[in-house]
């Protein structure tokens, strides 16, 4: 393994969500059983109060969750210099089989963790905790994910040796593979621009039909989240090519280096921002039919919207200014 | 607007009532600034160590060959060189010469370096910044060599190199190709090793391969190879010291934790106040959450700052002996200043999110707090 305060830090970080985690399962399977809101005894009490910290803890460690998935990211990218045939994060994560799983899992986590946050204010902002079964319910689903995650990564880092010859991503993003990445950099690039537009103007007209309508919110949060998919399938197919200014290089790792002013994290940061906001103005929908949340509902789906519209907007604005600054052309 | 203007008040409140208990705050403050001090001058040295060394290497040979006899490093023949430049792909090849010299007078180890284009002449030498200020011999114009087989030799003082490429050449001392011979009895068919130019930078390992197996007894070394173990060599430091760091660290989130469960008699009655004024439990956790905020974030600032002026103003004095490693004739540099967001983030997961994993359960304990048993008390 490599030890580096970057990788005790995550460590670290991941170590305690897991233990925050585990004892606000604890506690939220207590209260799943024993909930009675009509009851005045002393042991509702008890766990009305309880409410409060697992909702603190549980906000916490989501909250450097999403923090962590970026110094992850980071790590990986600034290890790669101890790697023969790394040039960037690509090639850190496939030192060993851990280093992808972590990373899809950490994508995984991240929305479903600002998911459970969205509905935590929810639920919060009603008297009569209305949500009360399904957070706990969902926070009993997701935890092993989180616990799974910290394992992966464990064993991504342990298992580091800097003797290791990896693939740079020259080689790991290239259309010769035969898998699901060569058939992600090998999507024909016109059609494929026109999807990614496709998908993100329908996502943006959804969103203000949203706004304006106040209908089809389901709509939007399953539009954001296939506007998510293909944005990342676009990266690799188009994007990446109009940064690099390079017909070949499909890498989506190497847009987080200096060399492109750290681009990648923009995009990479717009784009979750914009799935969870727009996938949570989904879920919190049908919960409009609950009485205590009518009042305050629809303002805070309001305010996902207008945050999903806007960093979407604002990750296709970034990828139309690196698509007409850049010296490529295909013409 | 309203919520801005709300959490405005509430942090308004917790600043006053951290000011009212400025002792206790106070001792937390600089204990938890002193953890990230450590902590931040570990992070910014080994960084800004790795970057020097990068930059020095910058203008390191692509490919070294060595000799290896019973697996120690010999001379090689200068034959070796006219092979390897048969190589396609090699764009020139050069023989080396250098060696360590210990002067006995002052205990000292010297290296000592042929560089024709600098100094052909025989009977002179150029010396470092570090060797000048350890040699009497400077003020008299000459430095004395002990050759290998006991005979005197006396060099005229050229030149001294300057200071600002302290940290490379410091010890080192460039004398004339036949004066190096003489000194160590090294015959004129034999270097210390080769130097071989490469045109095109993917073919640095073919080339090494080919080298390796056309002269067996060789071993070529590649610089992005001394990169890569400098890079690890530093931040294994790096993290080696931080895992020891990880002592304190805990004692100081127990510490934290015992400050944060503690609550005063004054405290408690504060929050019953408050509560019986109206105030939720959610409003007292959100007073907690700004007054770990507020410590964490002055903590974090002084940390970081001191740790700056230590590693940057100070050549980080505590740490720099283990990190950097030690010789008598070390130079004295200071390190080109370095931080970025990165070393940030992983100071944060290393003091910040501790620390307030370990005050959220005392601070819910005091928001739940029953206003009427408090006050009766």
């Amino acid at each position: 393994m490599i030890i580096q305060p970057a990788i005790v830090a995550l460590f670290i970080g991941s170590g305690l969500v897991c233990l925050m985690l585990l004892f606000a399962i604890y506690y939220g399977a207590i209260i799943l059983r024993r909930w009675d809101l009509h009851s005045g005894s002393e042991q509702q009490l008890v766990l009305e109060r309880r409410t409060y910290l697992i909702s603190t803890l549980v906000t916490y460690a989501f909250a450097f969750q999403l923090i962590a998935a970026f110094l992850f990211i980071y790590t990986t990218d600034h290890l790669h210099s101890l790697f023969i045939g790394a040039m960037c994060a690509a090639g850190t994560l496939n030192v060993n089989v851990w280093g992808y799983p972590t990373v899809l899992l950490k994508v995984f986590n991240c929305i479903a963790a600002g998911l459970w946050l969205i509905l935590n204010v929810a639920d919060n902002r009603a008297h009569d905790y209305p949500l009360i079964r399904i957070k706990y319910g969902l926070l009993l689903l997701l935890s092993p994910f989180f616990f799974a995650e910290f394992l992966l990564q464990g064993a991504y880092f342990l298992g580091l040796e800097p003797d290791v010859i990896t693939s740079c991503c020259g080689s790991l993003f290239s259309s010769e593979r035969e898998d699901i990445v060569a058939g992600l950099t090998g999507l024909p690039r016109i059609p494929m621009q026109w999807v990614y537009h496709g998908a993100l103007a329908m996502t943006l007209a959804a969103g203000i039909y949203l706004l304006r309508t106040h209908r089809g919110a389901i709509a939007f949060g399953a539009l954001s989240l296939a506007a998510f998919l293909v944005a990342i399938a676009a990266i690799i197919s188009f994007i990446s090519l109009y940064i690099y200014e390079l017909p070949t290089h499909h890498c989506p790792f190497c847009i987080l280096q200096r060399e492109y002013h750290y681009i990648g994290y923009a995009l990479y940061a717009t784009l979750l921002l914009g799935t969870i906001a727009g996938l949570g103005a989904g879920v919190l929908h049908p919960c409009r039919s609950i009485k205590s949340l009518a009042a305050t509902l629809p303002g805070m789906q309001r305010q996902l919207v207008i945050a999903a519209i806007t960093a979407f907007a604002g990750f296709g604005g970034i990828t139309t200014y690196c698509i007409l600054t850049s010296r490529l052309s295909f013409s | 607007m309203a919520r801005i203007e709300r959490q405005k008040r509430i942090i308004d409140f917790t600043l006053s009532s951290l000011l009212r208990r400025k002792g206790k705050n106070l001792a937390l403050i600089a204990a938890y600034s002193w953890i990230v001090f450590l902590l931040a001058s570990v992070l910014f040295i080994t960084e800004a160590i790795r970057r020097e060394a990068g930059l020095v290497l910058q203008d390191a040979p692509e490919i070294i060959v060595q000799r290896l006899v019973a697996g120690r490093q010999e001379s090689i023949p200068v034959a070796y060189g006219e092979k390897i430049k048969t190589i396609t792909g090699v764009r020139s090849v050069k023989g080396r010469l250098w060696g360590y010299y210990y002067d006995p007078t002052n205990g000292a180890n010297y290296t000592l370096v042929v560089e024709e284009d600098r100094l052909k002449e025989a009977g002179r030498v150029i010396i470092g910044e570090g060797v000048a200020r350890n040699v009497v011999g400077e003020s008299y114009g000459t430095m004395p060599f002990v050759g290998y087989d006991g005979a005197y030799y006396f060099f005229e003082v050229a030149e001294t190199l300057p200071a600002d490429s302290s940290l490379v050449a410091a010890d080192l001392i460039i004398v004339s190709a036949t004066d190096f011979r003489a000194l160590f009895g090294i015959a004129e068919s034999l270097v210390t090793d080769i130097v071989v130019e490469v045109r095109n930078p993917r073919e640095f390992e073919t080339i090494a391969a080919k080298i390796k197996a056309m002269l067996p007894d060789t071993r070529p070394v590649l610089r992005d190879e001394i990169l890569r173990t400098y890079d690890t060599l530093f931040d294994w430091r790096g993290g080696l010291i931080v895992i020891i760091l990880l002592g304190s660290l805990m004692a100081f989130i127990i510490f934290a934790w015992d400050k944060a469960t503690g609550l005063s008699a004054e405290e408690k009655r504060e929050i019953g106040i408050l509560k019986a004024l109206g105030w939720e439990t959610a409003d007292v956790l959100m007073i907690k959450f700004w007054e770990g905020a507020t410590v964490s974030l002055l903590a974090f600032f002084n940390g970081v700052l001191l740790a700056y002026a230590h590693v940057f103003l100070t050549e980080s004095s505590l740490f720099e002996p283990v990190l950097k490693g030690w010789s008598v004739l070390y130079p004295r540099f200071a390190l080109t200043p370095y931080i970025n967001a990165y070393q940030l983030w992983a100071l944060f997961f290393l003091t910040v999110v501790p620390y307030t994993v370990a005050t959220i359960i005392p601070s819910w304990r005091a928001a739940i707090i029953d206003p009427d048993s408090v006050m009766r008390t």
